[in-house]
């Protein structure tokens, strides 16, 4: 509908004005916004999710507003990888059209597989639930975006994490550290402040030192195709990611 | 709390009545898309800066406000920083309702005008002072004075019989349910059960009798209308002559300095309010995009004149944000 030649256009009074991207032209779901609108939508969202938590999609469109360099980064990571590039090729989706979850039941103990299995069942989470991406300007880019948003799940099973809110912290900063979206950045600086007393020593002694040491020594997590390691057994599987198993104390999940 | 109706016939009359009536039978009963219909009505329109079908622009700005119902008055405070209130309160102002009036309000949604209609007659009465608009009764005539008969004058008060025993009403007439059950829900919290009226229905096609109002109101609502000389037709048709007809929307700002700014207010920061007040973009961009559509001041004024009403004018408000376009349904001149 809105081709070069046309762009401009009259409206009802006369008014001489420029036809911008409309909606959905990049990519399904895709709002075009300016520069100006960006900031002002990171401002707010930052605002209202804090203001109000039960606003997920504000922390959402906060990590797509802010999230244009460290998408590039991490895609070039992607790049320069071989089976990071094939996911960028294949472009995988994990949702329950292509991930079954009664396969994922049904696989042993001790598997990755299993472990998310036991993530989503025990917090009746969801693979299909999953916000879409409206403010990203770059169909790869909002494909790297939708891959983060994925797998953030399945770092909190290869890491051993509940989603509670101290488990939450501690994937951030993994997140945070590997990806450098400001997003993982705030939530990981921010999130703390909100733990009572006796979760902030934990957090202080024990889960921060420890999500450091992932997120600086971890093989770089958005590069792994996790589709191909439900079967793998949990532990060797971390070995293979550098990844240290989870503190002692945390291990009711 | 069913409002009085009759519908005699056909609602709206024009010259067609019998391929209108054809017409909304099957718009209703199915997809609008292969019907056959008069020619004149397979017309495409804006939405915004959208071209669409005209029949499905009805549906699309159902669906805005079914949508934005719920934050409706929250975004207008945002939006125009609490403004929204004072052009209301000046429009009401400007029409100085008095008690007795029966009053219209069209896509009155969530009830801004209706109440403060209420609340203004109910000031009057508790305070009655003199405005400007009002005349002064005299009270103390000498019989003979005025030519008024002797018995007439020794009355401490003079009766304007018909005028105090009628209560004001207002009818508030939206096509959207939503809206209405905000406007009813704030009735209820402010106490506010009588001389009130809650009806759904179409501005273009009102179900209300030929001459059966005082006055008409319609307030940021007419812009969303999807043929705005047939709600001007109806408004004309359902005044009683001598009746108001007075619309609040907004308008064209004169001055370009200004216009710009607005511009860049209305296009970058409205729809980002509405993705993170309400979680719609899309509403709001519609929005500001719906108010550059409408015809300016002096256009839409040309448009109420043609639709029959006499002594049109119009006041802006906040250099042209916003701007009252009033006009008098006056008595037939006998040439």
């Amino acid at each position: 509908m809105a081709r070069e030649d046309d762009r401009m256009y009259v409206d009802g009074n006369g008014q001489l004005r420029e036809r911008k991207l409309g909606y959905d032209e990049l990519y399904p779901g895709h709002i075009p916004t300016s520069t100006l609108q960006k900031v002002l939508l990171s401002i707010g969202s930052a605002g209202m999710s804090l203001l109000d938590p039960s606003r997920d999609d504000m922390i959402a469109t906060l990590g797509e507003t802010t999230g244009t360099w460290a998408l590039r980064s991490i895609k070039e990571k992607m790049e320069a990888d071989p089976t990071g590039q094939r996911i960028l090729t294949e472009q995988p989706v994990i949702n329950t059209n292509t991930v079954s979850i009664d396969y994922l039941g049904s696989l042993p103990e001790g598997t990755f597989g299993k472990k998310y299995w036991h993530f989503l069942s025990k917090n009746g989470f969801s693979p299909d639930a999953r916000l879409p991406i409206h403010f990203v300007d770059d169909p790869e880019l909002k494909y790297v975006m939708l891959r983060y948003r994925q797998v953030h799940d399945l770092f909190h099973s290869v890491l051993g994490m509940p989603p509670h809110m101290l488990g939450e912290v501690a994937v951030k900063w993994v997140e945070a550290l590997q990806t450098g979206l400001p997003m993982c950045a705030l939530g990981a600086l921010f999130g703390p402040l909100r733990l009572g007393p006796k979760h902030t020593k934990k957090y202080l002694e024990t889960y921060l030192p420890w999500a450091i040491r992932n997120g600086q020594n971890a093989k770089f997590l958005m590069a792994v195709y996790w589709e191909e390691h439900w079967e793998d057994d949990l532990e060797t599987l971390r070995q293979e990611l550098n990844i240290e198993p989870p503190p002692i104390i945390a291990s009711k999940s | 709390m069913a409002a009085p109706l009759k519908i005699s016939g056909f609602c709206c009359r024009n010259e067609k009545p019998l391929a209108n009536f054809i017409y909304r039978f099957l718009s209703t009963n199915s997809a609008t898309k292969n019907e056959t219909r008069p020619k004149n009505e397979s017309r495409e329109t804006h939405f915004g800066f959208e071209t669409v079908a005209e029949d499905e622009k009805e549906e699309r700005v159902y669906e805005v406000f079914k949508n934005v119902a719920g934050k409706y008055d929250l975004m207008n405070d945002a939006m125009s920083f609490g403004i929204h209130r004072l052009w209301k309160d000046h429009f009401i102002h400007r029409m100085a309702p008095v008690e007795g009036t029966k009053l219209l309000d069209v896509a009155g949604g969530t009830g801004d005008i209706a109440f403060r209609f209420l609340q203004y007659i109910q000031s009057q009465n508790d305070d009655p002072i003199m405005v400007e608009e009002s005349f002064s009764i005299p009270t103390n005539i000498e019989a003979g004075a005025y030519s008024i008969p002797s018995d007439y004058a020794e009355e401490e008060k003079i009766d304007l019989s018909g005028y105090k025993e009628d209560t004001s009403h207002v009818t508030v007439c939206d096509i959207n349910q939503e809206m209405l059950n905000v406007g009813k829900s704030r009735a209820e919290e402010a106490g506010i059960f009588t001389g009130i009226d809650w009806v759904q229905g179409n501005a273009e096609c009102l179900p209300f009798e030929d001459n059966s109002f005082d006055a008409y109101t319609i307030a940021y609502g007419i812009r969303n209308c999807t043929h705005v000389d047939k709600v001007l037709t109806e408004a004309f048709r359902v005044l009683k002559p001598g009746g108001r007809f007075m619309c609040l929307e907004f308008s064209q700002v004169n001055n370009l300095g200004l216009r710009r700014l607005y511009d860049s207010y209305s296009f970058e920061v409205i729809p980002v309010m509405g993705q993170v007040l309400a979680r719609d973009w899309k509403s709001y961009q519609y929005l500001v995009e719906s108010i550059r559509q409408f015809p300016n001041q002096k256009k839409f004024a040309a448009m109420i004149r043609q639709a029959g009403f006499g002594m049109v004018t119009y006041e802006n408000l906040t250099f042209g944000v916003s701007a009252i376009h009033s006009g008098y349904k006056l008595l037939k001149v006998v040439k």
